[in-house]
């Protein structure tokens, strides 16, 4: 049987085919104006590398906040049981999932079947996700991906005063100004967003192996942060940003 | 060769000139500076200063025996030392007034202990209860001081004394500093969003994203779906002014009631204001972003006076 999960992310759209127990294949769009349309574009760039037709798929299950957005699906879940099912299916021993998206953050307890036991969400403020990093980048002037290796080369730990990501861009322009090392501005900006993802997680309680996913989890400056505040190791599965879209898939499978 | 170098002079001011346009500041609000035409600081016995360094914005005020006499407002730079002498020397220029020859100054504000020059400082809460009751008169019982980087409601008595305060400072959210955010993005100028947002007919549903960041995006999905910039400034104005309504019943709003600070003079936000909570702010013709400046000021003077009794 062969099913199919689209995340339906803020940034993005992401597709996974699934079929004879493994990731057939993946895709990705940017989400831009019509998510509706890009779903439809993600959806066939996975389905021609997945080398099968729409007819063969039997059952397509949409997650993420555009959720209702592509006419193909036959269901929508949430998006925090999509992520639980999904790293449940790469790694069974993980307990405690934290995801970090563009304009969201989630932390999931789940049990030793992957069901949820309890979960937080911060989609209220840009300073507890994706959106943070990536406006401090900006006022880095450095490219995104650059910031999280830039900030393992931090010599000094120093903390940033403003939560609020808008007050917190004028805090870093003034710091490149007063001449702080660059390495350890982006330290203080990484240290600052896990403080709030660690304390959302310690909402529903960390225990056992905790994961990292999301696009965050592509970023080794945080990842350090983050490990330093839970004071344990994070697993990172592969995929880290298909996990919602995987989940989707085997949910539909499972159904 | 001469023409050439010209040519090449011209296309580099027109792309310099393109640059400028493209980047035009429309967050950059007017800064001003005022003298009182009717007095004298020479007939003056006390001469006090108060110099408030916000994190956005930076004001001098000059009082001449517990009357106005001069004043300047500028944005706080990178160095809030250097800010707080701009804004004195501009307040003093052309008044033949020299800084020695203030009395007492008084710093206040979130960078008043920069003021070197300083005799004391204050903090702004009981700086602004001060100046509000100078500017409104001493039936001012709650005020609502939003600044570039906090938010304050501040409950006073009839002599304008504190007696208790609720303020947000954490959250770009209802300050002034979300609303240059928004007008940068909509590529209108900060001073006539007010304006612009009160000609809709009628007011669309607020942006129900509370964070800046966010709304931000949602105003771009709103005028990409074909909403005019006026709709969605309304829809903005709409939201800050509930966000600010939700401190402002926390504490309770008792009459008089009166707001200070930069949107002080967004009437789009004002006006919504008033309306949920169903109670009018009290007017005025002065520059409400002085307040807390001019607070600093009346404690100067008495600073000054309890030295000379001394």
């Amino acid at each position: 049987m062969i099913t199919a999960g689209i995340d339906c992310g803020a940034k993005n759209v992401r597709v996974v085919v699934f079929g004879e127990g493994k990731m057939l294949s993946k895709s990705v769009t940017p989400a831009g104006v019509d998510t509706s349309t890009a779903a439809e574009k993600a959806y066939d760039a996975a389905l021609e590398s997945a080398g099968v037709s729409r007819d063969e798929v039997e059952k397509v299950l949409a997650t993420g906040a555009g959720k209702s957005e592509p006419a193909f699906k036959a269901g929508v879940i949430t998006e925090v049981r999509a992520d639980a099912r999904g790293i449940h299916f790469l790694n069974p021993e993980v307990r405690t999932v934290i995801d970090v998206g563009a304009e969201e953050g989630r932390a999931i307890k789940i049990d030793a079947l992957g069901k949820v036991v309890d979960f937080a969400i911060n989609e209220r403020c840009a300073a507890g996700a994706g959106a943070f990093t990536e406006a401090m980048a900006r006022a880095l002037e450095l490219p995104l991906e650059e910031i999280g290796p830039l900030s393992l080369e931090s010599t000094e730990a120093i903390a940033l005063s403003a939560q609020c990501t808008v007050f917190a861009e004028t805090e870093v322009v003034a710091l490149v100004h007063s001449k702080t090392a660059k390495p350890d501005v982006a330290r203080a900006i990484h240290d600052s967003i896990a403080e709030r993802i660690t304390s959302m997680a310690r909402r529903v309680g960390i225990e056992g192996k905790v994961a990292l996913i999301g696009g965050l989890a592509k970023n080794v400056g945080f990842l350090k942060s983050l490990e330093e505040d839970l004071d344990t190791e994070i697993v990172l599965v592969g995929e880290v940003e298909y996990v919602g879209a995987l989940g989707a898939a085997l949910v539909a499978s499972d159904e | 060769m001469v023409q050439d170098q010209e040519r090449a002079q011209h296309e580099a001011q027109q792309k310099a000139q393109q640059k400028a346009q493209q980047k035009a500041e429309y967050w950059r609000w007017t800064e001003s500076r005022w003298t009182n035409p009717d007095l004298d600081w020479k007939d003056g016995q006390v001469i006090s200063a108060g110099i408030d360094v916000g994190s956005v914005s930076t004001q001098a005020v000059v009082m001449v025996d517990g009357a106005l006499y001069c004043f300047a407002s500028m944005r706080t730079g990178s160095d809030s030392p250097e800010s707080a002498n701009h804004a004195l020397k501009w307040a003093l220029e052309g008044t033949g007034l020299s800084r020695d020859q203030l009395h007492a100054t008084v710093g206040t504000g979130y960078g008043r202990v920069n003021v070197a020059f300083a005799d004391k400082t204050v903090t702004e809460i009981a700086c602004h209860a001060r100046g509000a009751n100078f500017i409104f008169g001493s039936s001012v019982r709650t005020l609502l001081d939003m600044g570039g980087q906090d938010c304050k409601v501040i409950h006073c008595d009839e002599q304008g004394k504190v007696l208790a305060f609720l303020m947000n400072d954490r959250c770009a959210a209802g300050t002034g500093r979300g609303m240059e955010v928004f007008a940068d993005m909509l590529g209108v100028h900060i001073n006539d969003v007010g304006k612009l947002s009160l000609q809709v007919e009628e007011d669309p549903p607020p942006v129900s994203s509370t964070c800046v960041v966010f709304a931000k995006s949602e105003a771009a999905g709103l005028l990409r779906s074909g909403w005019p910039k006026e709709k969605v400034l309304a829809a903005y104005c709409l939201a800050m002014a509930h966000r600010v309504v939700t401190l402002l019943q926390r504490i309770g709003v008792e009459k008089e009631f009166a707001i200070t600070g930069g949107i002080a003079k967004n009437a789009g936000v004002v006006n919504r204001i008033a309306t949920e909570i169903c109670v009018e702010p009290l007017q005025t013709d002065m520059d409400t972003q002085i307040a807390g400046a001019l607070g600093a000021a009346l404690f100067a003077k008495d600073l000054y006076e309890k030295q000379l009794k001394a």
